[in-house]
C-alpha cells in the first residue's frame, strides 16, 4: 500500500506531540520512525491507524484520503508494544478472531490459521494461551493476529522492547525475512538505533513532533542533515573549539561552530602505527574499557577529550599511555549550517617521501 | 501469651458473628417447626418475602446493566474530561458515606406527595414514595456503587490496548464489548452482584423511610422483622430474619466460589 501524509498535526492539552509531518511511503517498504521516547513517532502510528484523530493534516492510502475512516475499515495490521493478546483465547482464537468479525466462512479460517501457525513457527501451540508462551512467541502470535486479515499495511509499535537481548536479535531478522517474503507494507516504531538500522529499508528520525530526516541508514549516517540526527545515530562526543585541533584550523573561519566526532572517525595508537604522522595529535590515554569485541579508550587530546574503538588484535593501551590520535573527519554544526569537514593534513601529505 | 490471644481473637469472633445467628436459628424454633413454618407462611410474611424478592430482582437488573455502563464511560470515554470523571468518581461514592436513612429522606424530599414533582407526579397516577417505585429507587441508591467500585479497578488494569486491537481486526463496539472486554471483567461483575442482592436483601434504613411500611403493601422481609419485633412477636421475627442469614450465608459462599474462579 502507498501511503502518504500531509502536514500532519497533533496536540494533546497543550503539548504538540507532531508538528506538521510530511511523507510517502512506497508499497512494500520497511520503513524505521526512529526517535527518542516522547518523540511522536507512536502518536504517528496511532494516527495512520485510526486510534487518534489528526488535529490537521490529511493520510492518504493509495491517493485516497482515510481521516474519516474508523480503524476497523482502513485495512490495518497493528502490533502492540505489549502485544494485546486477548488473554483469554487461545493462540488460534486470537489468529481467528479478526477473520471471524470478518465473517470469513470456517474452512478458510482453519486453512487460514494453520498457515499463519506455520509461518510464524507456532506449531503445536494452537491450544495454549498467551500466559503460557514466552515473550518471543507472544510476539509471534501479535503478528500472526495482525496478519491473519490479510492487510496491506503493518504497522508495529516498538515491537521488541519487551524482548530479551538475545531473543531480540533472532525476531528482528525473522521480521525481516517475514516482511520480504510477504511484501507487505510496513512502519515500525522504535528508539534503538541499532533495530532500525539493521531492519530498516528507509529511517525516519523523529524529533520533538518533527521528521528530521529521511533515508536509508547510510545515507542518514552518512550525511545527517541536521545536529540532532548526527547525535541520535551513532556514537559521538561533541566537541567545542574544533580549530584547535590539527587539520581543522579552517574551522576557525566560522565562529560558533561545534564539531560531532564519531569514535569510528578517530585512531589511536603508538607513533609506528601511523604513516602520516604529521596529521596526528599527541594525548594521553584517560580510560581503557573492554567492550567484549574491542576496547572502547577515551584520550585526551589538550583540553578535548576523545572515544574511540581499538581492535583486540592491536598492542594494548594503558591509562596514562601517550599515544597518537589521528582525527580523520568531524561533523560540523553552527545555528544555520552544517557539513563534514576532513582532516586536511590527510590528503595533502606535508613531506612526502621520495624513494 | 500466644495462646491468649488466639482465644480472645475466637472470643470476639463467636460472640459478634456466631452468637447472634445461633440465637435467631434457636429463636426461630422455639415454637418448633409449627412456629417457624407459622411465622413465614402468614400472610403478611408472604407478601413481604415477595416484596424483597421483587425488589432484588429489579436493582440488581439495573444496577447491573447501569453499574457495567458507567463503569466502562468512567474508565474508557474519552468525550468525558479528566476533570468530569474525577467529579463523577467521588459521586459515585456518595451512598457508602452518607447513612441510608437520609439517602431515604432525600427521596421524600424530593419527590414526597408534597412536593412538586410528587404531586405531578401523583395527578398523572404514577406513586413514587409509599410505594414500590420509591423503595426501588432507595436501594438503588444505597448499592449504586458496589458494582461500579467492583468492576472499574480490572477495566483500569487490563488498559484499552486489548480493545484497540479488537478495533483494529474490523470488530465494532459491540462485538469488542462481548468478546473481549466482557471475559475480563465477568467475574468482577458476578462479585458486584452478589453484593448488591446481599445489600438489598438486607436494606432497612432507607427503605423505611420511603416505604412508610404499610402492612400487605410496602412492607418488607426486614421492616416486618422490625415490626414483629416491636410487637413482641419474636418467633415469627426470628423465623424471617433466619431465612434472609441463610440467603445471606448462601450468597458469601457463593461469592467465595466466585473470587476463586476470578483469581484464576
Amino acid at each position: 500500500m502507498h501511503v502518504e501524509v500531509r502536514g500532519l498535526n497533533k496536540k494533546f492539552g497543550d503539548f504538540q506531540a507532531v508538528r506538521n509531518v510530511e511523507f510517502a511511503i512506497g508499497k512494500g517498504q520497511l520503513i524505521g520512525l526512529l526517535g527518542p521516547s516522547g518523540g511522536g513517532k507512536t502518536s504517528i502510528l496511532r494516527m495512520l491507524a485510526g486510534l487518534e484523530k489528526p488535529d490537521t493534516g490529511d493520510i492518504l492510502f493509495h491517493g485516497r484520503r482515510v481521516n474519516d475512516l474508523p480503524p476497523q475499515e482502513r485495512g490495518i495490521g497493528f502490533v502492540f508494544q505489549n502485544y494485546a493478546l486477548f488473554k483469554h483465547m487461545t493462540v488460534a482464537q486470537n489468529i481467528a478472531f479478526g477473520l471471524e468479525v470478518k465473517k470469513w466462512p470456517k474452512p478458510k479460517i482453519k486453512e487460514r490459521i494453520a498457515e499463519l501457525v506455520e509461518l510464524t513457527g507456532l506449531a503445536g501451540f494452537e491450544k495454549r494461551y498467551p500466559h503460557q508462551l514466552s515473550g518471543g512467541q507472544r510476539q509471534r502470535v501479535a503478528f500472526a493476529r495482525a496478519l491473519a486479515p490479510e492487510p496491506q499495511l503493518l504497522l508495529l509499535d516498538e515491537p521488541f522492547a519487551a524482548i530479551d537481548a538475545k531473543i531480540r536479535h533472532e525476531l528482528r531478522s525473522w521480521l525481516r525475512e517475514m516482511i520480504d517474503r510477504l511484501g507487505i507494507t510496513s512502519i515500525f516504531v522504535t528508539h534503538d538505533q541499532d533495530e532500525a538500522i539493521e531492519v530498516a529499508d528507509e529511517i525516519m528520525i523523529i524529533n520533538k513532533g518533527q521528521v528530521e530526516q529521511k533515508g536509508t541508514p547510510w545515507e542518514i549516517y552518512q550525511n545527517p542533515q541536521t545536529p540532532f540526527v548526527a547525535s541520535f545515530i551513532g556514537e559521538s562526543t561533541v566537541v567545542e573549539n574544533i580549530a584547535s585541533l590539527r587539520g581543522f584550523e579552517d574551522a576557525a573561519s566560522w565562529p560558533g561552530t561545534r564539531a560531532l566526532i564519531r569514535p569510528e572517525y578517530v585512531e589511536v595508537g603508538q607513533e609506528n602505527e601511523f604513516i602520516l604522522l604529521s596529521a596526528t595529535e599527541r594525548g594521553r590515554v584517560s580510560h581503557v574499557h573492554f567492550r567484549g569485541s574491542e576496547w572502547l579508550v577515551e584520550v585526551q587530546v589538550g583540553q578535548i577529550k576523545l572515544v574511540t574503538y581499538r581492535s583486540l588484535e592491536k598492542s594494548v593501551l594503558k591509562p596514562g599511555d601517550e599515544v597518537r590520535v589521528l582525527v580523520h573527519r568531524a561533523y560540523l554544526f553552527n545555528d544555520n549550517d552544517n557539513w563534514v569537514m576532513e582532516n586536511k593534513l590527510k590528503q595533502e601529505d606535508p613531506l612526502p617521501v621520495h624513494i | 501469651m500466644k495462646a491468649l490471644w488466639i482465644t480472645l481473637t475466637f472470643i470476639v469472633f463467636a460472640v459478634l458473628l456466631g452468637a447472634p445467628v445461633v440465637r435467631i436459628a434457636y429463636g426461630a424454633w422455639d415454637e418448633g417447626w409449627s412456629g417457624f413454618s407459622e411465622g413465614l407462611t402468614r400472610p403478611e410474611a408472604v407478601h413481604a418475602l415477595m416484596m424483597t424478592g421483587l425488589i432484588v430482582v429489579i436493582v440488581t437488573l439495573i444496577n447491573g446493566l447501569f453499574g457495567v455502563m458507567l463503569a466502562l464511560y468512567l474508565v474508557r470515554a474519552k468525550w468525558l474530561g479528566p476533570q468530569v470523571k474525577r467529579i463523577m468518581n467521588s459521586i459515585v461514592d456518595l451512598p457508602f458515606a452518607v447513612s441510608p436513612v437520609i439517602g431515604g429522606l432525600m427521596i421524600v424530599l424530593l419527590l414526597g406527595p408534597d412536593t412538586a414533582l410528587g404531586s405531578l407526579l401523583d395527578q398523572a397516577g404514577v406513586k413514587i414514595v409509599y410505594a414500590l417505585p420509591g423503595m426501588v429507587i432507595a436501594t438503588l441508591f444505597v448499592t449504586f456503587p458496589l458494582i461500579i467500585r467492583e468492576v472499574m479497578p480490572v477495566l483500569q488494569e487490563i488498559g484499552d490496548q486489548q480493545e484497540e486491537a479488537a478495533h483494529l481486526l474490523g470488530a465494532y463496539g459491540w462485538t469488542t464489548f462481548w468478546r473481549v472486554t466482557w471475559p475480563s471483567i465477568r467475574w468482577s461483575v458476578v462479585y458486584g452482584v452478589v453484593l448488591t442482592v446481599a445489600r438489598t436483601l438486607g436494606e432497612f434504613g432507607a427503605v423505611l423511610v420511603v416505604s412508610g411500611n404499610i402492612l400487605f403493601k410496602t412492607q418488607t422481609a426486614t421492616t416486618l422483622v422490625y415490626e414483629d419485633v416491636e410487637n413482641f412477636n419474636l418467633t415469627a421475627a426470628n423465623a424471617v430474619a433466619l431465612v434472609l442469614a441463610a440467603c445471606s450465608v448462601g450468597l458469601l459462599l457463593f461469592m467465595e466460589w466466585a473470587k476463586s474462579r476470578r483469581a484464576s
